[in-house]
C-alpha cells in the first residue's frame, strides 16, 4: 500500500501576476521588507566553522595559530622596513623596499585567501538522498548479521580505488576527499588541515596556500639577505657585530625569526612542490595510497604522468565553485523549521491548500516546474520504504534567486582589502541574479485558475477537505 | 464548474557520480528502472550526457584556462573577486540548459531535473511526479 502525503498546488502562490492578497505565500522571502528576516544559508551550516561578513567569509571554527602567523609576518616586515630599508636604501638600491613591499603583499593576501576561503566543502546529503544510499546498501543482498560494508569500490584509470562512505556527511566520500574533524566537513582533494592559516586546504584554495608558503619563503629569504647584509656593512671597519646589532636591534629579532622558519618553510615549499608536481596531496603521501608498498603496482590514477600538466592541473586548473551556497536564502519553510517564531503562517513550500481548476497534470506541471512547487517524498509501495519527511522540490524553492546566486558567486575569497569595492560589485551582481531570476515565464496561460479563495484552514494534509472523497493516508 | 483537486505524490531518482575518469563531474548514464515508463531511454542519456560534456567543459584544462589561471596567480589571485571565472560561466549554461529541459521534456512527462549544484555536485535528483486527480466536480 501506497504510503503518500498529497499536497495540492496552489496556483495563487506560483509566480505569476496574479496579485496575492493573503500574506502567507512564501515566494518572497528575499524580500528585505518581510517582518521576518530571511536566513541565509551558512547559518544553518552544520559543520564546525564559523561566517563573516554575512557569509562571505568562511573559516574554521578553531583559528588555529593564524593571529602567530599574521603577527609574525607582520611584526617581521615592519621591523625590516622601519630598521633595514633606510639603511639599504642608501648604501645599496632602492629596490629593496620596493621588492619587500610586493612580497609582503602577496604573502599577507594570499594567507587571508587561504584562511577565508571554503577549501572545497561538500553540502551534507540531503535526507532523500541518504535514503537512498541506505537502500542500495541494504540491497547488496546482505544476509549475514554484521552490518553491510560501507565502501564501495571504483576503477578509476585502471586503478581500483575504495570510496568509503562517511557518517556524518551521510554519503559516498568521492575520490581524493577526506572528512576534516576538526571543522566537521568532508573536503574535496584534502591536503590536510593547517593550523597555521586556521583552515582546511583542500581543492579550492590550495593554490592560495602554495603561492602563499612559496612567496613566504621568497620574503623570509629576502629578509634575511638583507639582514645579513645590513648588519655585515654596519660591522665594517673593525666595528663588531654587537655593535652593529646595538645601531639596529630590529634586525636582531628579524634575524632570529627568520633564522628559524626560513628552513621549515623552504622544507615545506619543496614539499608541496613535489606533491603538485605529481599531483598528489599531503593526505595521499602520508598515508602512501600510492607508493606501491603493498607490493601491488599502484601508480597515482590522478597523475597526468608529465610535471608540467600535473602543475597546471593543480594550480591554474579553473577556479570550481564553492559548493555550500554560503550566502544563499533557505526556503522559506526551512526557516521557519529552524526556529523563527515569528512566522505567522506557514509559507507555501509546507502547507497550503488550493483549489486548482486545471486542464491536466502536464500543463500544471510545465507551470509548477518553473515555480515552488509543493512535494512529498513517497514511496513507491516497496515494503522498506523509508522515506518520510515532506520536502521541497529543491530546485523550486521558494527563492529562485538562490539557483542563481550560486552562479554570480564569486566572492568566496577574503576581503582582505577594498572591502569598498566589494559590497558594490556584490549587489551589482546579486542585481543581476535577480534580474535573471524573475524572468520566469508566464506560467498561467493555460492554467485557468479558480476565483474561489483557499480554505480558511491552511492544513496541509487534504485530508480534511472537502468532499471527503480522498482516501486517508496509509 | 467545480474545480478540480489536483494531488500530487512524488518520489524521487538520484543519478550518482560516475568516477572512472577520476574526480572530474560526470553522472552515471545508466538508466533507472523507475523512469522507464516516463521516459524514452535515448532522451535519458541524451541529458546526461550533454551535462556530462558541459562539466567537462567548465573544468577543461587548456590554453584558456592555463592563461586565467597564470594570470590569476600574477595578480595574487584578486581578479576572483571581479571576474566571473570559465567555471561559474558553464555553470550558467548548464542551469539555463536544465531549465530548458525540465520545460520542453520532462515536466510534460511529470519529471523535474534538480540542476546538480543544488546537490553539491553529487547527485542529478529526479523527482517523478504522479497525478492523482480526484474527480471533476462537474
Amino acid at each position: 500500500m501506497k504510503n503518500c502525503e498529497y499536497q495540492q498546488i496552489d496556483p495563487q502562490a506560483l509566480p505569476t501576476p496574479t496579485p496575492t492578497p493573503q500574506p502567507h505565500h512564501g515566494n518572497d522571502t528575499e524580500k528585505k521588507k518581510e517582518p521576518r528576516r530571511p536566513r541565509r544559508k551558512w547559518e544553518v551550516f552544520p559543520g564546525k566553522n564559523r561566517f563573516y561578513c554575512d557569509g562571505r567569509i568562511i573559516v574554521a571554527r578553531q583559528s588555529g595559530v593564524l593571529p602567530l602567523t599574521l603577527g609574525l609576518i607582520l611584526v617581521t616586515s615592519g621591523l625590516f622596513f622601519i630598521f633595514d630599508c633606510p639603511f639599504l636604501v642608501k648604501h645599496l638600491t632602492s629596490c629593496i623596499p620596493v621588492i619587500g613591499g610586493v612580497l609582503f603583499v602577496f604573502v599577507l593576501i594570499t594567507l587571508l585567501q587561504t584562511s577565508f576561503t571554503d577549501p572545497g566543502i561538500l553540502p551534507r546529503a540531503t535526507p532523500d538522498e541518504a535514503a537512498d544510499i541506505e537502500k542500495q546498501i541494504d540491497n547488496t543482498g546482505n544476509t549475514s548479521y554484521r552490518p553491510p560494508p560501507r565502501t564501495k569500490e571504483v576503477l578509476i584509470n585502471q586503478q581500483v580505488v575504495k570510496l568509503k562512505y562517511c557518517f556524518t556527511c551521510k554519503m559516498f566520500r568521492p575520490p581524493r576527499t577526506s572528512h576534516c574533524s576538526l571543522c566537521d566537513n568532508c573536503v574535496e582533494r584534502f591536503d590536510h588541515h593547517c593550523p597555521w592559516v586556521g583552515n582546511c586546504v583542500g581543492k579550492r584554495n590550495y593554490r592560495f596556500f602554495y603561492t602563499f608558503i612559496v612567496s613566504l619563503s621568497f620574503l623570509t629569504a629576502f629578509i634575511f639577505g638583507c639582514v645579513t647584509t645590513h648588519l655585515a656593512l654596519r660591522a665594517q671597519g673593525g666595528k663588531g657585530l654587537v655593535f652593529a646589532l646595538q645601531e639596529s636591534p630590529g634586525s636582531a629579532v628579524e634575524l632570529v625569526i627568520c633564522f628559524f622558519s626560513v628552513w621549515s618553510i623552504l622544507g615545506l615549499s619543496g614539499f608541496h612542490t613535489y606533491l603538485v608536481a605529481s599531483n598528489l596531496t599531503t593526505n595521499e603521501d602520508i598515508k602512501g595510497s600510492w607508493s606501491g608498498k603493498s607490493g601491488e603496482d599502484v601508480t597515482n590514477p590522478y597523475s597526468h604522468k608529465n610535471i608540467f600538466i600535473n602543475c597546471c592541473s593543480v594550480l591554474c586548473a579553473p577556479m570550481p565553485p564553492s559548493l555550500i551556497d554560503r550566502r544563499g536564502f533557505l526556503p522559506a519553510d526551512e526557516s521557519a523549521q529552524t526556529g523563527s517564531a515569528d512566522i505567522e503562517l506557514p509559507t507555501l513550500a509546507a502547507k497550503s491548500e488550493i483549489n486548482v481548476c486545471t486542464q491536466g497534470t502536464k500543463g500544471l506541471l510545465e507551470s509548477a516546474a518553473l515555480s515552488p512547487l509543493l512535494s512529498t517524498s513517497c514511496p513507491q509501495g516497496k515494503p522498506q520504504n523509508a522515506h518520510s519527511c515532506p520536502e521541497t522540490s529543491p530546485a523550486l524553492n521558494s527563492d529562485p534567486t538562490s539557483e542563481f546566486s550560486k552562479g554570480c558567486r564569486g566572492n568566496h575569497t577574503s576581503s582582505s582589502h577594498g572591502d569598498t569595492s566589494r559590497p558594490r560589485h556584490t549587489k551589482a551582481r546579486s542585481k543581476k541574479c535577480r534580474r535573471e531570476a524573475l524572468h520566469i515565464p508566464n506560467p498561467a496561460f493555460d492554467v485557468p485558475v479558480s476565483p474561489t479563495s483557499p480554505d480558511a484552514a491552511p492544513d496541509s494534509k487534504a485530508r480534511s477537505h472537502k468532499g471527503g472523497s480522498l482516501t486517508p493516508l496509509h | 464548474a467545480t474545480p478540480t483537486h489536483l494531488l500530487l505524490c512524488s518520489s524521487k531518482v538520484f543519478i550518482q557520480r560516475h568516477y572512472s575518469s577520476g574526480t572530474i563531474c560526470k553522472f552515471q548514464t545508466k538508466f533507472p528502472s523507475e523512469l522507464e515508463s516516463r521516459i524514452d531511454e535515448q532522451q535519458f542519456e541524451e541529458t546526461i550526457q550533454t551535462l556530462n560534456n558541459l562539466y567537462a567543459e567548465a573544468e577543461k584544462l587548456g590554453g584558456k584556462s592555463y592563461l586565467e589561471g597564470c594570470l590569476a596567480s600574477l595578480t595574487a589571485y584578486t581578479i576572483f573577486l571581479c571576474m566571473e571565472t570559465h567555471y561559474e560561466k558553464v555553470l550558467k549554461k548548464i542551469a539555463r540548459y536544465i531549465k530548458d529541459q525540465n520545460e520542453k521534456i520532462y515536466a510534460p512527462r511529470g519529471l523535474l531535473l534538480t540542476d546538480p549544484i543544488e546537490r553539491g555536485l553529487r547527485v542529478v535528483e529526479i523527482t517523478i511526479f504522479e497525478d492523482r486527480s480526484i474527480g471533476s466536480g462537474r
